[in-house]
This record gives C-alpha cells, structure tokens and sequence, in this order.
C-alpha cells in the first residue's frame, strides 16, 4: 500500500482556495467573509483536536473508550439534530434515542457479520458515518413534520372531529415526512459512483486500496446509511408527533 | 327518553389566548332534538366556541358537561364522535367521494357498504355514481355537501356547524337546512350552528348572540 503525505506546505498552499472564497464574497458584496474565516477556524481546529484524540484513542484500543466515543458522537449528533424540532419538546432525548438506537443496530449487524472489527480504528469512523447521516434525517425529519402539521392544520382537526385517533389523524403527515428525510440518502444510493466517488471509497482509493476492493466497502456504506436512515427517522417521527399535540388530542400549535 | 339534566350544559366556558380573552364567558345549556344558532359580531368568539364544544381546543375557564358527565374527563375520541364538529369549507381526503364517505367508517374500524354510502348521497340530492367521483372535480356546494354527510355516516348526537352554509347558493343552503331539520326533527339530533343569514336566526328555536369579549360581558341565553 503506497503511503501518501499531505506536507504543511501543500497544505499551506491549498488555503489559497479560501483566499479565492474570500475575495468572491468581497467583490460580490456576499457579506459571507467572516462566515468563511470562522467556519475554517472552526473546522481546522475542530479537526485538530479530533486528530489528536483520534491518536490516543487507537493507541490506548480500549473498549469502554470506544463505546464513550460513539456515544460522544450520537449526543453531538442528537444536540445538532435538536435544532430543527422547533414546536417538538423533548427533541434532544427523541433524537439521541433514534440516532443512537439506529448507530447501535446498525453497527451490530456490521460486528456481527464480520464486516466490520471492533477495534476504535474501525468502529468509531463507522459511528461517524452513521451518526451522521442519521442525525441529518432525523433532522430534516423533524422539520418536514413542523411544517407538514403547521399547513396541514384543518385537515388534522377535520380528522381528529371525526373522532379520529390522533395516529391515524398524523398518519399521512408523519409518512409523508419520513419519506422526504429519506429521499436525500435514496438519492444518494442511487448516484453513488456516478456523480460523485464517496468519502469511504475516495479515502480507501488515495490510500492505495485496489478500487475493485474498495467498492464493497462502499457497498457496505450504502446499505448501513440506508438502514440507519430509515430506522432513526422512522424512530424519531413517531416518538415526535405525540408532542405536537396535548394529552386531549389537541394540536398544540 | 328524556332526562333530568340537559345533553349538553355550558357553564361559564371563556377562551383566552397569551393573554388575550377571545371568548368572554358562555353558558348554554341544548337538549336532543333542539337547534340553537349562534350570532354576534366578528370576533366575538363564535367559531371559538364550537372548536372548544369540539374538544378541539381547550377552554381556559369554565366547565362543559355532556349527558352530566364532565367531557373532560371523557374519552375524546368518543366524545368527538358523539359530538361532531364541521367545518365551515371542509377540506377533503383521498381521491374521491368514497374515500371521504368510508373514512368514519375506517376510524371505527368497519367496513362501509357502497350502498348505505350511496343511499346517504341521495339524502343531499346526489346521485349515485357521485360516489366514485374525483374530490378535484366537485363544485363548491357538492364539497360541502359530501363534507357534511362525513360528519353524518354515524349520526352524532350534537352537530356543531360553522357557517357551512354561509358560502353557498340558495339551492345548496336549502338542500342542507332540509337534511338538518329533517334529522332534528326525526333522529332528534340536537345542532348548535353559526350563521348571520337574517332568515336563519329568525327562523331559528333559539338564538345566542355573542359579545366581543372586550367588553367584558357575558353570554346568557335571554
């Protein structure tokens, strides 16, 4: 396998792409340069610090560290996918429970079948794909339901006046909204390849891993982030519609 | 039968919002086979009114009792199906007339029969290949009117109508009101309905009129 480097000076040098980020946003008034210099800051710093911690935590190859790091990465994604539960109370717990219960699932049939080891080097990355893509669907899950109940009102209450279980009132929105969360990762499966060399792969590739090779990892991404999706956004719209509405059956908003 | 204590009792129910009193207190009291119309000016809380008797919001003040028992602590989903509330330009699921009709059915959990669904249209003048017909392609009046029937697949007990007919032609209102009273006067549905048509109130059993909560009144029947 042939090693590849990245040296400070060509890194150095490929900040000259920010300089050309910056200097667009100040010749198109964008007013986006300070969103550019600190979310570089930010990146670079958070990078290094992961870097870091990534390093002890391969070398100390401790279980207990890896199950803390993936849960560390479930509760980031749970507070990030948070934002978008707006009218939906309790939205950390009801995302850390369909993000960590979809990374869990998915990360013990990978165990399980041998495709993946339990050893940090392996697990923790898989987390982060997997979180990662949870925490995005559970996100635009939750927003898809806020604005699915909030245009929808009256159809809700005409079916709830019926006498209509409040499932069966939010059954077509809370349907309707998983699909939409999962059309991003369906999308994605469907052009992985074709429109862009995803990360797994791209990463295995530069490595110096035979393509052949590195496409059944690839594969393996793809039906991971298909099952994380839909598990924890299916998880996440069912335990967030309740709160939409009062213990009467009435929609709170 | 006939008992002792009204269908349903209003007593002193108010409604306010962040603050704000939308509905300045109302008592009432309607028994089987009685019609009461509600008036008042814009914002004096009548559409309020028939969501809070609707369980569809809830009553900041007061309490209502149905059949002497207080709906709060009555199962909703049976209470809104004894009680039934409908909209005034009622919004249409599925594709057709069928789906629409066979969805009260769907909720307590039985199978409808195409012709109770057919015999129900005629009750609106509708005829029965109306039944299989595309939502998108009914008129104002048919919408309505397929609206209504839904609330009516199982007769409710009290009928709470917002203005259903305040947007249509004089041939749609006359073939509503004649389905209403003919159930008020057969089935002994009691209805409490909303409307400013001067005809209406005049004809009407009984009459609320409804203050605008800033002056801080109260709403008693005379």
């Amino acid at each position: 396998m042939s090693q590849h480097n990245i040296t400070d000076s060509s890194l150095l040098l490929s900040l000259l792409l920010v300089v050309i980020a910056l200097l667009i946003s100040q010749k198109e008034k964008l007013g986006m340069s300070k969103d550019i210099i600190w979310s570089v800051c930010r990146a670079i710093i958070q990078l290094v610090i992961v870097g870091y911690v990534l390093k002890s935590i391969f070398d100390l190859n401790n279980d207990w560290l890896t199950v803390l790091m993936v849960l560390f990465i479930c509760v980031n994604a749970a507070l990030n996918a948070r934002k978008r539960s707006l009218n939906i109370s309790n939205g950390f717990v009801i995302s850390f429970v369909a993000i960590t219960t979809g990374t869990t699932l998915t990360l013990t049939i990978l165990l399980l079948s041998g495709a993946i080891e339990f050893i940090p080097m392996q697990v923790i990355p898989i987390s982060g794909m997997i979180a990662g893509n949870a925490m995005v669907a559970v996100g635009l899950c939750f927003s898809n339901l806020n604005q699915r109940f909030s245009d929808n009102r009256q159809k809700i209450q005409e079916m709830l006046s019926l006498g209509a279980p409040v499932k069966m009132a939010s059954a077509r929105f809370i349907r309707d909204s998983v699909r939409a969360a999962m059309i991003p990762t369906v999308d994605g499966a469907k052009t992985v390849g074709l429109v862009s060399l995803p990360g797994m792969m791209s990463g295995l590739i530069f490595a110096g891993i035979d393509p052949v090779k590195a496409i059944k990892y690839q594969i393996m991404v793809t039906f991971m982030l298909i099952g994380t999706a839909s598990l924890s956004t299916i998880i996440a719209a069912y335990l967030a519609y309740r709160r939409l509405y009062t213990a009467r059956a009435q929609l709170k908003f | 039968m006939t008992t002792d204590y009204p269908l349903l009792d209003v007593q002193g129910v108010t409604f306010s919002l962040q603050g704000r009193m939308l509905l300045a207190p109302v008592s009432l009291q309607l028994n089987a086979g009685e019609r009461l119309l509600l008036t008042g000016p814009s914002g004096s809380g009548k559409s309020t009114l028939l969501k809070i008797l609707a369980t569809l919001l809830e009553p900041s003040g007061g309490q209502i009792l149905f059949k002497n028992q207080n709906i709060a602590s009555l199962k909703t989903e049976h209470y809104r199906q004894q009680v039934s509330y409908c909209f005034q330009t009622p919004q249409l699921f599925g594709d057709t007339v069928y789906d629409n009709l066979a969805l009260p059915w769907h909720i307590r959990q039985q199978k409808p029969s195409r012709d109770k669904l057919v015999e129900s249209l005629a009750d609106v003048h509708l005829a029965a290949d109306m039944l299989d017909k595309k939502i998108e392609q009914l008129s104002g009046g048919e919408k309505q009117r397929v609206g209504l029937l839904r609330n009516l697949q199982f007769l409710p007990q009290v009928l709470l109508l917002d203005e259903v007919t305040s947007a249509l032609d004089e041939e749609n209102k006359v073939i509503i009101n004649a389905l209403i009273d003919s159930l008020v006067r057969e089935k002994h549905l009691a209805v409490i309905g909303i409307s400013h048509d001067g005809q209406e109130i005049r004809e009407a059993q009984q009459v609320l009129k409804l203050e605008a909560p800033e002056q801080g009144t109260t709403n008693e029947p005379a």
